[in-house]
């Protein structure tokens, strides 16, 4: 185990960038290397960061407007002429709004069409509820053929777009608006379908997905000046699942949190509970919105509202670790 | 073979016999024996739920054998109720939910004029004239529209019938012509049981270079089955064993006019 964290990342002053300027500079990437990528937006360019593929390949950008239901079908047409088109819009509206029409045109008639959600979470802030897009992994996990992809910060987010665009499978990619911080490095490994451990412990296994991992390393560092070694996995691939890393996990600690920006419902920490249930019953514990919208605010203030920070994380799992044992087989 | 299933669509299918019969026999360059040739034409079936014409237009073009009809919507079929690519080679698209054949069809035509460059491909997309309810369809109109996709050409099998009435009643459609030239779009009218005609208007689609071309093809629902013609109640279900004697009869003898060697069998 040898995963490169960035040795800045309790520093004040780490380096944060939105993940969805890794996405940006991963299509552009994608694109130089193989031209069959194309790229489609919903009239939303810069703010997906699909500008800088659009001013490197201005031929294979297509410009779609605000039609969210043509974006994915058109790509799906076009996969179909052999392209590997990328779209993108807020993950609100695509997919909050285009799903029948990615489960049919793409997934079922399995075509690599890749749907890209931006500004997913309630970190995008002001916009309020209707635009803090949070039931989107869950949609997208029960999909079968879909591979679903939360990376964890911006050098992520560009490992994540490149490999996605060669796995030749339809794809999610879920992407935040507002800077966090990086806590890989660019040899930090990334491949579709694994988990990383990125602290040993045998207190606590907390399995994060997505910019929620960050948190959970800060959970970590406050769980530990308190006596308890807490293992931090970073899942940043929600379907396929990295069973065996999380069932490892799981089994040298006991105990299990899961850590998304997202519906504590289904999504995610639906996942583990799912394959823990199955295969390893322990007690667990979900970080996430608890059956409730967001709300206008800025997004440091929501993180904090709505617990998704590292110390109110620590907070809501004070009671529960101090009255649940450990599981032992 | 609808009869066989117990269920389906009866009406639009037949309705879009002639056009099926134009389009496999005539307009589409393809070649059955290699379905992704990849100097095809293109045919994308919006309204999947009329797919039992197009299985039979592919059998009688030799896609595969005729018998493999009766297991229509049989569990292990590769003719599925609505169509499926990954199961049937030939199929281009995954196609049911209604609104999105379109857009797939111009997103395919879009690679051809603007990235692959290859004008002499032709996509053509069949639509439901009930469909066109779909806010995906007119989407994909005002997209192809703006990017003047000549080699796109849609079909619409103007049946005038929808599940739950007639268009007219469930949500009006016309001026049809009106709205699809205001989006930009050459736009044809043809009897969609003249097979002539519906040839004719292909060809001229293909002539137009400066935008895409929609063939409004009005049919008859059921056509040639004297029980179901014009009913909307035989969109969406199958002829019992007795309907169907009497439906084949019907085809077999134009209405009685002629006789046939399985007339009144």
């Amino acid at each position: 185990m040898s995963y490169s964290l960035n040795p800045d990342i309790f520093a004040e002053d780490v380096v944060q960038e939105p993940t969805r300027a890794g996405f940006g500079r991963g299509l552009r990437r994608a694109g130089e290397e193989d031209d069959r990528v194309v790229a489609l937006c919903a009239d939303l360019t810069e703010s997906t960061q699909m500008h800088l593929f659009r001013e490197a390949f201005p031929d294979r950008f297509i410009e779609i407007g605000i039609a969210e239901q043509n974006l994915v079908t058109v790509a799906s047409g076009l996969a179909r002429a052999g392209k590997i088109p990328f779209t993108s819009s807020y993950a609100a509206f695509s997919p909050g709004r285009n799903w029948e029409q990615i489960k049919t045109t793409a997934a079922l008639n399995n075509q690599p069409v890749k749907v890209v959600g931006s500004h997913a979470g309630v970190n995008t802030g002001p916009d309020g509820a209707t635009h803090q897009m949070l039931e989107d992994i869950a949609l997208m996990r029960v999909m079968p053929n879909m591979v679903v992809v939360v990376p964890g910060d911006s050098i992520e987010a560009e490992k994540a777009t490149v490999a996605v665009a060669k796995n030749g499978k339809p794809s999610y990619i879920r992407l935040a608006r507002d800077k966090t911080p990086i806590f890989s490095t660019v040899d930090s490994p990334f491949e579709i379908g694994k988990a990383y451990v990125l602290r040993e412990g045998s207190d606590v296994a907390l399995f994060g997905t997505g910019t929620m991992t960050y948190q959970l390393l800060v959970a970590a560092k406050i769980l530990a000046d308190r006596g308890i070694e807490a293992e931090v996995v970073h899942v940043p691939t929600v379907k396929p699942l990295d069973k065996n890393t999380i069932l490892a996990s799981a089994r040298r600690c006991g105990r299990v949190v899961t850590a998304e920006e997202a519906q504590a419902a289904a999504g995610f920490g639906g996942a583990v509970a799912e394959l823990l249930s199955e295969e390893l019953p322990m007690p667990l514990k979900r970080i996430g919105m608890q059956d409730r919208f967001g709300e206008s605010g800025s997004p440091t203030e929501l993180l904090d509202y709505f617990g998704f920070t590292g110390q109110k994380i620590v907070d809501a799992l004070a009671d529960w670790l101090e009255k649940t044992p450990r599981y032992h087989q | 073979m609808l009869e066989a299933a117990g269920s389906g669509h009866s009406a639009g299918p037949l309705g879009l016999a002639d056009i099926f019969a134009a389009l496999y026999f005539d307009i589409l360059n393809i070649r059955p024996e290699e379905p992704e040739w990849p100097e095809r034409d293109l045919l994308f079936l919006s309204n999947g739920h009329c797919v039992p014409v197009q299985y039979a237009s592919m059998a009688e073009a030799g896609y595969f054998e005729i018998d493999e009809l009766k297991t229509l919507r049989q569990l292990g079929s590769r003719l599925q109720g609505h169509p499926e690519r990954e199961k049937l080679p030939g199929i281009e698209s995954t196609s049911g939910p209604l609104g999105s054949g379109l857009s797939q069809a111009a997103g395919y035509a879009y690679s051809l004029q603007y990235i692959d460059k290859e004008p002499h491909r032709f996509v053509y997309v069949v639509m439901g004239d009930g469909e066109l309810n779909e806010g995906n369809i007119w989407e994909a109109a005002m997209f192809a529209g703006k990017y003047k996709l000549s080699q796109l050409i849609g079909i619409i099998d103007r049946n005038n019938i929808q599940i739950d009435g007639t268009t007219e009643d469930v949500m009006p459609l016309e001026d049809l012509r009106a709205k699809w030239e205001s989006f930009g779009w050459h736009v044809l009218e043809v009897d969609g049981h003249n097979i002539d005609s519906v040839i004719d208007a292909c060809s001229e689609a293909r002539a137009v270079s400066t935008r895409p071309t929609v063939i409004i093809a009005h049919t008859i629902p059921g056509k040639g089955v004297d029980f179901m013609e014009y009913n909307y109640k035989w969109h969406g279900i199958p002829p019992n064993a007795e309907q169907a004697k009497e439906a084949l009869n019907d085809l077999r003898t134009l209405g009685g006019k002629i006789t046939h060697e399985g007339a009144g069998v």
